[in-house]
């Protein structure tokens, strides 16, 4: 049971009883792991890594430490994975899932009282938008430098885990690969995909590319690429999970997402699909390289536990887990990326530095004045 | 003013609380809010939302005088348990009705593979935008319309359009001068509620990417910065709500009448003529459709992924949570429910018109604005209770306060306050009174409140969705969550149980209740 918890219960008078019942329905549901932190280190498969790691460890009983976490990745992608390390490390995680976007504006509406102890972004605008608005605390370097400098914060406020490229999926047997424009944004004003494309405007990933446009084109082309795309009909979706499945049936005929979602139908599918991922090798901003990363808040009073939590994401063992499990690109050296997938070198993305996406808040206003959100 | 009037205004006043913070935090928005609230396409959301509203409360009347008609006037056999089952739709969520609308209609769906082997490629209408939220919210509202004017016909005294006959009147003049009126307020109920789901919903609307004001309010809340435009537009829901609701209650007022003298006789049986059976049978198709597609596509999810032995999470815990949670929540509203229904039905006539509009707007607010804003409020003003149960809870009771005062003064109002006297007369204490003579009259309402707050607690989706502390998963958040990743095989189970859980208690009363009615029968 955890106890503040109890004392959120128990400061509670709105309807008496109430509290009694809910501590103890708490109580029973709720088991609390007991590793220890010496588990840790046995446990971890990349030796180097947890020795070094600049963990001071305080005498507040790290080994029931609550850790929690908002994550804009899904439960399905990445709920095993974050049960797993939080038994490795010895915590107690809470989750709380959600849009990235959405995660990022609420802790800043939370500010100071904010719960989360560590961001888990799905992209490196959200990212960047909360080290801008000074929520993240400076990584310590030994961390940093394990992921390659294009992937993670210029000032060391957040680092990538895993990698992830802006894909265009087509429907093989409605597109071919000629048809797709060598640029994303000569889509725009393209009569040929009038009602055929998906986009999720609310998609953390989505609003990064955005963000990517806005840089590297300027404000301008990224408002008329929107519009124009908006008057072509372009249908809106949830997620990219769904778009995928739309291409895959037909619903649409190609669709704006990260190049993973495919992978993962492929494999649950078991038998051939009748669609591919086209990759921007030509430095067009639709091949984006973005990163999911990760990021501890100055307002955690956990930072400890959040550190050991980001130690471990980036030991051999989680990162097979990024490249097998949801088919991204693992970001430390050593690992290597799916074999179906082009290998990280190859890809050529757009020259932009990724903290240079953290105006989330302009890309926000321009979907709201287009009419996206 | 007694201590249990006082109590009563405590209680409707938190109920309006939310409304007040939005107003606060609009009007700190200044000209950013103005600006948003007078753009194009707030206009464009606002019709978007009151056509959806008013075609859905049409149609689900449409649908369901028939139906009540039916199962009220017909001497069919087993109409009692058509009854209850035309009535269970009640018990499933809109997000899930959306899906199997989806999943059977779209353009991949069940129906267009079936007409492409069979006629060839054929094209189905879309089934995102209107079309589908039309006919989702259809599927979904129509039983309330259905329970009200049951319960209108149920009391329908033939008198009325004897009297009328015996003046000499035409079918079509009865039917407008009698029919009509008596009938009118119980369809209006119907349809007030089928409109308020509409405006209030955003999981179907969110699913079949018809996007209405409500949805932008909450995409505005979640995603932007900047959350007082998000408020002004919030408001303006709420207006919209809120006159919908008043606009109701006055036309309701108006048309009210009743038998001043004698007694009631039982209603003569009616006879269909084929057109009537016509009308039956094309309104029958909406509970068949409402029933059987989620129930169906959830039972084909579930089988698929056993075929290909996919290893499904537990949803053991969600399955507790939601029973305890809705439980406890129906107790709570209920609770705080009598207290103010008390008051209204036996308070000064002064009293009774302040309780009454914040009630109206309590009922007037969608559970999604409900939500964000006591996200906002407990995050800004009492940190202690965010994302915590006793949120949640009350958050639900917030909820469903105005519907229990609704159903527990129906039954007040019935009961003679003399019986009370008297027996306080004979040496009785209050609370010897309160045991003894009126829990006893008031306990039919108490528990149809009851269940109708649990049952709408196990289905609610925004506000356990936004309320719920972190990692506490519920059915209806189960099967959100999976189903937006579009984890099929995931939602299966969790939605099974969803529907099993709502439509248990729905069944035990609706029979619990024809029971009681059945011994009257018709003639």
């Amino acid at each position: 049971m955890r106890r503040r918890d109890l004392i959120r219960l128990g400061g509670i008078g709105l309807v008496s009883g109430t509290s009694l019942l809910i501590g103890c329905s708490n109580a029973s549901v709720a088991p609390t792991p007991t590793f220890s932190v010496t588990e840790t280190t046995t446990a971890n498969a990349s030796p180097p890594t947890s020795a070094q790691t600049p963990v001071p460890q305080t005498s507040a009983a790290p080994s029931t430490a609550v850790l929690t976490i908002y994550s804009g990745r899904s439960r399905s992608l990445i709920g095993p994975l974050l049960d797993r390390v939080g038994q490795e490390v010895g915590l107690d995680v809470r989750v709380r899932y959600g849009d990235t976007a959405e995660l990022a504006t609420a802790i800043l509406e939370e500010g100071d009282r904010s719960p989360a102890d560590l961001s888990f972004g799905q992209d490196a605008g959200a990212l960047g938008a909360l080290a801008k608005e000074g929520r993240l605390i400076p990584l310590p370097v030994e961390l940093l430098e394990r992921v390659p400098a294009a992937f993670r914060s210029r000032q060391g406020l957040w680092i990538g885990i895993s990698g992830r490229v802006r894909t265009v999926v087509y429907n093989t047997d409605r597109v071919r690969a000629e048809e797709i424009p060598a640029s994303i944004v000569d889509f725009a004003g393209n009569g040929r995909w009038r009602g055929r494309l998906g986009w999720a405007p609310t998609n953390g990933s989505f609003q990064a590319f955005v963000t990517a446009l806005r840089r590297l084109r300027g404000e301008d082309v990224a408002r008329s690429w929107l519009e124009s795309l908006k008057a072509l009909e372009t249908r809106v979706f949830p997620n990219n999970a769904t778009i995928v499945q739309a291409t895959i049936n037909g619903e649409v005929e190609a669709g704006f997402v990260n190049h993973y979602y495919l992978m993962r139908e492929r494999a649950q599918a078991g038998r051939p699909l009748p669609a591919e991922n086209f990759f921007y090798t030509n430095g067009d901003p639709g091949g984006l390289v973005n990163v999911a990363g990760v990021g501890i808040l100055v307002t955690s009073r956990a930072q400890d536990a959040a550190l050991r939590f980001l130690d471990y994401l980036l030991t051999t063992a989680a990162q097979r887990y990024f490249a097998e499990q949801t088919f991204e690109y693992p970001l430390v050296k050593g690992v290597s990326a799916h074999p179906d997938l082009p290998p990280l070198e190859t890809l050529n993305p757009p020259a932009l530095d990724l903290s240079d996406l953290d105006d989330l808040r302009g890309t926000l206003s321009l979907l709201q004045e287009v009419g996206l959100l | 003013m007694q201590t249990h009037d006082l109590l009563a205004l405590v209680i409707v006043l938190l109920a309006v609380i939310p409304v007040l913070y939005l107003v606060w935090r609009a009007a700190g928005g200044g000209e950013r809010t103005l600006a948003t609230l007078l753009h194009p396409r707030t206009g464009q959301l606002l019709l978007r939302s009151v056509g959806l509203a008013a075609a859905v409360a049409g149609t689900s009347a449409v649908v369901a005088l028939p139906l009540a008609c039916l199962t009220e006037r017909v001497a069919v056999p087993g109409r009692r348990w058509i009854g209850v089952l035309v009535a269970l739709p009640l018990a499933v969520p809109s997000y899930l009705t959306a899906y199997a609308v989806v999943a059977a209609f779209g353009p991949r769906g069940a129906l267009a593979s079936l007409l492409d082997r069979s006629v060839g490629s054929f094209r189905l209408p879309e089934v995102y935008g209107f079309f589908g939220a039309w006919l989702t919210l259809t599927l979904v509202t129509y039983p309330y319309s259905y329970l009200a004017v049951r319960a209108a016909l149920r009391g329908f005294d033939p008198a009325f359009e004897e009297v009328a006959r015996t003046l000499g009147t035409g079918r079509w003049m009865r039917f407008w001068r009698v029919t009509v009126p008596l009938l009118g307020p119980a369809v209006l109920s119907g349809m007030l509620l089928a409109a308020l789901y509409t405006l209030s919903d955003f999981g179907a609307i969110a699913i079949l990417r018809y996007s209405t004001l409500t949805y932008s309010v909450y995409n505005q809340y979640r995603l932007s910065f900047d959350r007082s435009a998000a408020a002004g537009l919030a408001l303006l829901l709420v207006s919209l709500a809120v006159m919908l609701v008043l606009a109701a209650r006055e036309w309701q007022r108006r048309v009210a009448f009743y038998r001043t003298v004698g007694v009631r006789r039982p209603q003569a049986a009616l006879r269909l003529r084929w057109w009537g059976w016509l009308l039956v049978l094309a309104s029958s198709v909406f509970p068949a459709l409402a029933l059987g597609l989620p129930v169906g596509m959830a039972l084909y999810w579930f089988a698929r992924a056993r075929a290909i032995g996919e290893v499904l999470p537990s949803v053991g815990e969600p399955l507790v949570n939601t029973l305890w949670v809705s439980l406890l929540a129906g107790a709570v509203t209920v609770a705080a429910a009598f207290p103010v229904s008390r008051s209204v039905v036996r308070g000064r006539r002064r009293l009774a018109t302040v309780l009454d509009v914040p009630l109206w707007i309590a009922y007037g607010l969608p559970g999604i604005v409900l939500a964000l804003a006591l996200v906002s409020i407990s995050v800004r003003f009492a940190p202690w209770l965010y994302q915590t149960i006793p949120l949640l809870i009350f958050g639900y009771t917030l909820r469903f306060l105005s519907e229990a005062v609704g159903t527990l003064r129906g039954t007040l109002v019935q009961q003679n306050p003399r019986l009370e006297e008297a027996a306080r007369t004979l040496g009785m204490r209050p609370w010897q009174v309160w045991v003894k003579v009126q829990l006893p009259l008031t306990l039919p309402g108490l528990v149809n409140a009851y269940a109708a707050v649990f049952l709408t607690t196990v289905k609610e989706l925004p506000v356990t969705l936004l309320l719920s502390p972190i990692d506490f998963r519920t059915l209806s958040t189960t099967v959100w969550n999976a189903t937006a990743d579009a984890f099929w095989s995931h939602a299966a189970l969790p939605a099974l149980l969803l529907v099993c859980v709502g439509v248990a208690p729905m069944g035990l009363l609706g029979w619990w209740q024809e029971r009681a009615e059945g011994r009257r029968g018709i003639q």
